[in-house]
């Protein structure tokens, strides 16, 4: 009873964290822009969160630079199981334009693991939330 | 008694990593620092394995908001170095695009000052809004943020009569729009209770600092680059540079509401004397041995970008100085003496562009203090060895 109650909740209601770990900032303003009232994810029960403490999926943009990566793993520890990745953005898949560059590792799953990709550079909003559904979808039948 | 506060890289009021870490003395800054880094890329040297095209779409993606800005400047340079000049109906459209860009930015940026402030609906109402601006956007480019449409020698789409009529329209409806801001945010009195008197920078300070774009108008510096030095059709085109003599955040909203309707006014003005004819010439391959210097009025400030040809395809060295490297220096001034709650307002007011900002500079060696050139495989062994090899300092150290 109390497993249905957790996912029901977990289902209406994913918080997500934004990490930007080298991105452009194309995909944030997109990741931003989705949550305003043109596109509005916030009618799925999604709300942007300000620490990884709260969140149950962290939204990752950017190609992880050196930088950034220990940084990365530490949110990722941060958050509370269960957690949920999504690699946003080219940068986030594989690098895109910046793939070779010194300071880049080059795509997010080469740290942590990711649940749902979403490609573009950068992604629309509406790409955004088709992942968003995805990962639900996902995490629907992880549960049954 | 002072406490040294870590305030990011990844912080909530910060979209982007950096990271500032501020002295406190119970709630008043005594002083700040900035910790960068932490989203540089490395696309100067990436620039140098790419051929002259292949660089716009990489200096694109510079910066997501300002991608227009980046590109153009590095365009504008290159024709330079190869010697032509783009027809007048390409940089019509260049420059058009060019403003819809500041038009977005700009409204981008009052909703997140907005949001700073604690006005939530306020942010919501402008982002609502810039969606037109985007939609123009996509009609004229196919795009929403990276437009792609400069190309060396002048633009890769032109623009029809149906495309010019629907700006047209919308841009009533946003003139309309930014004017009900403009009167809610000069008068709203909880606002302007918020900002006014916030991140003072007086106008010597501002000069001395060398601050640009809005931080240095909304001191009383009348600094404009598409005014000073005119670039493209700029100085064919009826504009006024707005100032502001508050030298606070309020300042700095007021130049950029009075820069919006600026923009509607430049735009109506490119689309009814659009001239006709091609929208670009054929570029050379290769440039000449020279160097330029490209300077582009960005909506953050002076954009400048130095590009160095060696006669082959491929540029020999690129620096791109971005508005708001050159606005640090005045933040930090702005930060000392205020209080913690107004750190992100205050660094929201520069509307920083952290990505645009993580510039590598030269190496310098410790022991000789001798600058010298690197290649990228080596570079990148360095920086495997830095991140992989030496202990980790631990990033926050409570000071209890
Ligand atoms: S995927 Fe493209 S738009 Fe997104 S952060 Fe990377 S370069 Fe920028």
């Amino acid at each position: 009873m109390l497993q249905k109650l957790t996912q029901w909740s977990r289902l209406k209601s994913p918080w997500i964290l934004h990490l930007n770990t080298g991105a452009c900032n194309a995909c944030d303003i997109e990741v931003v822009a989705a949550l305003t009232p043109r596109f509005d994810v916030e009618r799925f029960g999604i709300l942007l969160e300000g620490t990884p403490r709260h969140a149950d999926v962290i939204i990752c943009t950017g190609p992880a630079t050196r930088q950034m990566k220990d940084r990365l793993i530490r949110v990722y520890e941060q958050t509370p199981d269960p957690k949920f990745v999504m690699a946003v953005g080219a940068c986030a898949m594989s690098g895109c334009v910046y793939r070779g560059a010194y300071n880049i590792i080059g795509g997010i799953d080469q740290l942590i693991p990711v649940d749902v990709y979403v490609p573009g550079c950068p992604i629309r909003p509406d790409a955004l939330i088709e992942g968003v559904v995805k990962l639900l979808d996902k995490i629907k039948q992880g549960a049954k | 008694m002072s406490f040294e506060i870590p305030i990011g890289p990844q912080h909530p009021a910060l979209k982007e990593p950096i990271g500032v870490r501020v002295t406190v003395d119970g709630e008043i800054i005594r002083d700040a620092d900035l910790h960068l880094g932490y989203n540089h890329r490395g696309v100067e040297k990436l620039a140098e394995q790419k051929n002259w095209t292949q660089n716009i779409y990489l200096m694109e993606r510079i910066c997501g908001i300002c991608s227009h800005s980046h590109a153009t400047c590095y365009v504008q340079g290159v024709e330079k170095l190869m010697e032509i000049e783009p027809p007048k109906r390409g940089l019509f459209i260049r420059i058009l695009v060019s403003e819809l860009e500041r038009v977005h930015s700009h409204l981008l940026w009052l909703g997140v000052a907005g949001h700073e402030a604690g006005f939530d609906s306020f942010f919501m109402y402008v982002w609502r809004d810039r969606e037109i601006v985007m939609d123009i956007l996509e009609t004229i480019s196919g795009n929403r943020v990276h437009y792609a449409i400069n190309t060396i020698g002048g633009v890769r789409r032109d623009l029809d009569e149906l495309q010019a009529k629907h700006i047209l329209d919308s841009l009533e409806v946003l003139r309309q729009r930014s004017e009900y801001y403009q009167k809610l945010g000069t008068t709203e009195p909880s606002f302007v209770a918020r900002l006014a008197g916030v991140g003072y920078l007086s106008k010597e300070d501002a000069i001395e600092l060398c601050a640009v774009g809005p931080t240095l108008r909304a001191s009383g510096v009348p600094m404009d680059v598409r005014k000073d030095d005119p670039y493209a059709v700029y100085d064919e085109v009826p504009f006024e540079v707005c100032t502001a003599d508050t030298c606070d955040v309020l300042g700095r909203t007021v130049v950029r509401i009075k820069e919006l309707m600026q923009s509607y006014n430049i735009i109506e003005y490119l689309l009814k004397n659009l001239p006709d004819g091609p929208i670009a010439v054929r570029a050379p391959r290769r440039a000449k041995p020279n160097e330029v210097v490209s300077r582009y009025e960005a909506p953050r400030g002076e954009n400048i970008h130095y590009i160095k040809s060696n006669g082959t395809d491929k540029p020999e060295r690129l620096k791109v100085r971005a508005p708001t490297l050159a606005n640090y220096a005045a933040t930090i001034k702005m930060l000392k003496n205020g209080f913690i709650a107004d750190v992100p307002l205050i660094f929201a007011a520069i509307d920083p562009c952290i990505c645009c900002a993580e510039r590598s500079v030269a190496i310098v060696e410790e022991k000789t203090q001798q600058e010298r050139i690197v290649t990228m495989s080596s570079l990148r062994e360095l920086n495997l060895k830095i991140t992989n090899y030496q202990a980790r300092k631990r990033e926050a150290e409570w000071p209890l």
